[in-house]
């Protein structure tokens, strides 16, 4: 079967398997920001925006997003870099696998919650796992990235 | 591994439902549980072009769509200000944001996993489905029922005035419930509703709130063990959870 969609702002056609996720498509288009880390839906590493929501592409078949939007990391670049550098300037992230998906959600979260508390923080991203750290890296820099956009120090690394 | 050999976008319930006769057939809910299951599928028979992702609030009730997400029903204002936060506390410690982005209510209704925040919760409600074929039954009698090939187009929430609360037991946050329940009082009657004991949740009726009625209750729930807890162990939680819940229904009857 046929599906199209707009990925990463361009409109993609391609023949596809009906039991082909949408994980599968996006790594199939050269996407690989977006990984695969459980195979039980838990991790948060392959989330994806669909419809400017965020989702995890590895429950979700391609053929049901046929004529909807999808976004990766490597559509929200200057979004995921300026955020990015904050999580890096905390030494947050150790072998840096779980990043993709964990900046995915934080651009969600800032999009939907315009100062939230540590712990709608904690709540918000609870569906990404990250093995190596204990998330306190993390929320230090969002708590940064936050003060940076209410007129604060930028980061310098 | 999921497989399916043909993906049918249903262009109406009636389609849908002659497609589901067919046991190969299978109607997909958000597919985070199927997803897991080692299953072939002939057709898989999606329902996302019905305008079933929507939740109408009437004057007396709320009609929730089968594909609406529990992420809608976690950030519905009217749906969680009439159930004094019973929905979003029930579904907030599934998984993710993600997760729940997918999650649908149909899929987990109808499901009627053990497991079940959802089923818990909807149960302590005067909640009601609205099968396709099978027309409008109460969500108790439909929990007990056997699974079957019909549809489950809607839940419908009444909007009975009373107090709801929610508790869970999780060994850690996003993990399935080791022991969940909510419990309502509405007027006289009050109910209380056991899920993840690990069996389907269940509901039971209560005289009043006093730490007799607790033990009471807690001595009909029957639990079991799994890899998550010992049915001793929920047995307990069963009494704790239970006393937990009938505290905060005192605190919202004297406030």
């Amino acid at each position: 079967m046929i599906v199209s969609m707009i990925l990463n702002g361009k409109k993609i056609a391609d023949e596809v398997s009906p039991d082909m996720t949408l994980f599968q498509f996006v790594r199939k288009h050269g996407c690989y920001s977006v990984k695969c880390g459980c195979e039980t839906t838990n991790c948060g590493l392959c989330t994806v925006f669909l419809d400017d929501q965020p989702v995890l592409s590895c429950a979700v078949l391609v053929a049901r997003v046929s004529g909807h939007k999808v976004e990766t990391l490597e559509g929200l670049q200057k979004e995921a870099e300026e955020f990015g550098r904050f999580i890096a300037d905390q030494g947050a992230e150790q072998c840096g696998f779980c990043n993709p998906g964990m900046i995915m959600n934080a651009i969600a979260m800032f999009r939907e919650l315009e100062e939230p508390t540590d712990e709608q923080i904690k709540q918000y991203l609870a569906g990404n796992l990250c093995r190596c750290s204990g998330y306190e890296g993390q929320l230090r820099g969002i708590h940064d990235f936050m003060e940076y956009k209410k007129g604060g120090v930028s980061c310098e690394s | 591994m999921l497989r399916i050999k043909e993906f049918v976008k249903a262009e109406s319930l009636e389609q849908a439902y002659e497609l589901n006769q067919k046991r190969t057939n299978r109607i997909l809910g958000g597919m985070l549980w199927m997803r897991m299951t080692n299953a072939q599928i002939q057709k898989a028979i999606d329902l996302s072009d019905l305008g079933l992702d929507k939740i109408e609030e009437t004057e007396d009730e709320f009609l929730i769509g089968c594909m609406v997400t529990l992420r809608q029903l976690e950030l519905h204002e009217g749906l969680n200000e009439m159930s004094e936060g019973l929905v979003r506390n029930c579904v907030e410690d599934i998984v993710g944001v993600q997760f729940r982005n997918l999650a649908t209510v149909g899929g987990s209704l109808f499901g009627r996993f053990g497991f079940s925040d959802v089923l818990t919760a909807f149960l302590a409600m005067d909640s009601y489905v609205e099968l396709y074929k099978g027309g409008i039954v109460p969500l108790s009698e439909f929990a007990a029922m056997k699974r079957d090939n019909d549809i489950l187009v809607r839940v419908i929430v009444k909007k009975t005035k009373g107090h709801y609360v929610y508790q869970s037991h999780r060994n850690t946050k996003t993990d399935f419930p080791v022991l969940a329940v909510a419990a309502s009082k509405m007027g006289d009657e009050i109910k209380v509703s056991v899920g993840a004991r690990p069996a389907r949740a269940v509901l039971f009726a209560a005289k009043d709130l006093t730490e007799d009625s607790v033990c009471q209750v807690a001595q009909k729930v029957v639990t079991g063990t799994n890899l998550r807890a010992s049915k001793e162990f929920r047995s307990h939680l069963a009494k704790v959870l239970i006393g937990r819940a009938f505290v905060q229904l005192r605190g919202k009857e004297e406030a």
